[in-house]
């Protein structure tokens, strides 16, 4: 009964893959709509390398790879942001160690590894901000209102007491705990020689424009 | 490459960071310039481009001056590459590298790549004009419309009608993909309702259908990517795959598993069981449907789930709350630790240094101190010197 129809739909999909299997490696808008597809018929193509899609299509060992990767990249990064990243950061990141050949990833495929991700309980998550969204990798518990002073933070890098009481309507007190608790996961840091007020800055927002990577030499010449 | 202009690189107010991507290299139309290796910078109102290793030596054009754009793919040692068609300079223009050129168009090669997204989002700025409303400090560089206009008459066209013919011939290729997807995708439909039908079959017929017919059901789920409504409550999401899957990683984990401690995080697992594959690599979900099986089929590893929701692997062998003592008697020694520093004295990774922290505080045998330095762990005098 079922075993024939699967059969059938197993030449199917094999007469499909072999003409538009390309396709699918090298377009990623294709990709964007296949998975829309799958998602509004009840079907998901990523749920296990066994799967159909996954052999044929090729699509598993895409994101399965891209995973990995994004893994090790967050990881690298982690003394220095806490465990926040950009999904821009961690594009370029991703691209630049997937070398010359490689295929080019869009942030939809990542958005959709990262996904997958989450059923290994080593805390990846995704948090909107400006727009795009801050990647999580660590396991620390991170509620509403540490959100939306992320979100808050996100226009300049850095953000202060005064700004969440201001743009938030907050007591001091509550926006003191929530920039507290950045801090203790290392996703902020504190800047207490800013003119003014105490500013709490997040590694992970840091941009081209405000900050370079140097080498250790570059960085004896440029002290006096 | 005369319309580009020497620039600070600094954003002006009102102008706003669009995208950026390193390693892209310059041509002016054929030929190569000495702007090999830069970062691109698109803006609300400006493509600013920055030598890598010389930060001073940043140039830049207003989007104002671009006709349109069109991609070219990567070939065999060519990376991809976005072309951009551009108006001739006005005259009031900021100095720049070139005086003049041959050309009206400029190469942006992708080394690093990144193309994709870029295109994307150049598209977007150019569709959208937003610095035609957004003004910012500088003077803007004003193209004299009427006589671009001339000029772009002669070149333009013949360019232009070369992009609508291949529009054309790509737009064929799409359709018929996505046609062919169309119609696959209504199959897979029917296999979904199928699959439907049966689960509530075997709902209804609890004790009719046999275990071996139930297993079937659930690796043609499985096949088709469709999520186990009915039997997960009964017999788990695992599949015969996943029980073979649970047997090859009890093999291939032993030895990782002795040298890291007797403990791995699930992440580390998948990362290290996929480089290995090379090909046909396991999904996250069949790695955690795999390993949920270690404990019921007897294997010499279980998965363990900590309070925080973090996931391990362990040898049978290995006693966590063992580590634990072993753990006290590191942090007494010490005074006191954090999960960096007790990770880095160990060897172990941050993450499960920090559980097995955690235990120890959950068993009673350490205290936290947690401040805006850091959660630091001492031995709990409270339960020894009362």
């Amino acid at each position: 009964q079922m075993s024939k129809q699967l059969e059938m739909f197993r030449t199917n999909l094999e007469e499909f893959a072999s003409k538009h299997k390309q396709e699918i490696r090298k377009n990623p808008e294709f990709r964007v709509q296949f998975q829309d597809m799958c998602a509004t018929i009840g079907v998901d193509p990523l749920a296990s390398g066994k799967g159909f899609w996954s052999e044929m299509l090729g699509v598993g060992d895409f994101y399965y790879e891209l995973g990995v990767q994004i893994i090790e990249v967050c990881l690298a990064l982690k003394h220095r942001n806490g465990g926040l990243i950009t999904l821009e950061e961690l594009q370029q990141q991703v691209l630049k160690g997937r070398g010359k050949f490689a295929q080019d990833v869009s942030q939809d495929d990542l958005l959709r590894a990262i996904k997958k991700l989450k059923v290994l309980g080593s805390g990846f998550g995704l948090i909107p901000v400006g727009g795009t969204f801050l990647v999580q990798s660590v396991p620390a518990e991170l509620n509403m209102d540490h959100t939306v002073v992320l979100q808050l933070a996100e226009k300049k890098g850095f953000v202060t007491v005064s700004e969440i009481r201001a743009s938030l309507r907050w007591e001091t007190e509550r926006a003191r705990q929530v920039l507290e608790h950045l801090l203790k996961e290392g996703m902020a840091w504190l800047d207490t020689q800013a003119p003014g007020e105490p500013q709490f800055w997040l590694p992970a927002l840091f941009t081209e424009l405000y900050s370079q990577e140097i080498t250790p030499e570059e960085a004896k010449e440029a002290i006096p | 490459m005369d319309r580009f202009s020497w620039t600070t690189g600094l954003l002006e107010l009102g102008e706003t960071l669009v995208i950026q991507q390193r390693g892209v290299r310059l041509s002016d139309g054929e030929e190569k310039v000495k702007f090999d290796s830069g970062v691109l910078l698109l803006s609300t109102h400006r493509l600013i481009w920055r030598d890598q290793k010389n930060h001073e030596c940043c140039i830049a054009v207003p989007l104002s001056q671009i006709v349109f754009i069109e991609e070219q793919a990567a070939g065999i040692g060519k990376s991809a590459k976005i072309v951009v068609h551009l108006h001739p300079a006005s005259s009031n223009k900021e100095s720049g590298p070139f005086q003049s050129s041959k050309y009206s168009y400029i190469k942006l090669s992708f080394k690093e790549h990144g193309q994709i997204e870029f295109y994307r989002r150049l598209s977007e700025e150019i569709t959208q004009r937003r610095w035609e409303s957004m003004p910012t400090g500088q003077a803007m560089q004003v193209s004299k419309d009427s006589q671009a206009g001339r000029i772009r008459a002669v070149g333009i066209v013949g360019i232009e009608r070369k992009l609508e013919e291949k529009r054309k011939e790509t737009d064929k290729n799409i359709s018929e993909a996505f046609e062919d997807l169309s119609k696959l995708m209504e199959k897979a439909k029917e296999m979904v309702e199928l699959s439907k039908s049966i689960a509530n079959k075997i709902k209804e017929k609890q004790g009719d259908i046999t275990e071996d017919e139930t297993i079937r059901f659930k690796s043609y789920l499985l096949s088709m990517g469709i999520a186990n409504p009915v039997t997960r409550e009964t017999y788990g999401s695992g599949t015969q795959y996943h029980m073979q899957l649970a047997k090859q990683l009890a093999g291939i984990l032993q030895t990782p598993l002795e040298e890291r401690g007797g403990i791995m995080s699930l992440t580390e697992v998948y990362c290290l069981v996929n480089r290995a594959r090379g090909l046909e690599l396991l999904s996250p979900e069949d790695l955690v449907n795999a390993c949920k099986m270690l404990e019921s089929l007897k294997l010499p590893l279980r998965l363990r789930i900590f309070d925080s929701g973090v996931m391990v692997i362990e040898l049978q062998s290995h006693n966590e709350e063992e580590m634990v003592a072993a753990a006290l008697e590191t942090v007494s020694e010490k005074g006191s630790l954090t999960a960096d520093e007790f990770a880095k004295l160990v060897g172990m990774s941050v993450l499960l240094a920090k559980e097995r922290l955690l235990l120890a505080e959950k068993m009673g045998h350490l205290c936290r101190d947690d401040s805006v330095e850091g959660l630091r762990f001492y031995p709990n005098l409270f339960l020894t010197q009362s």
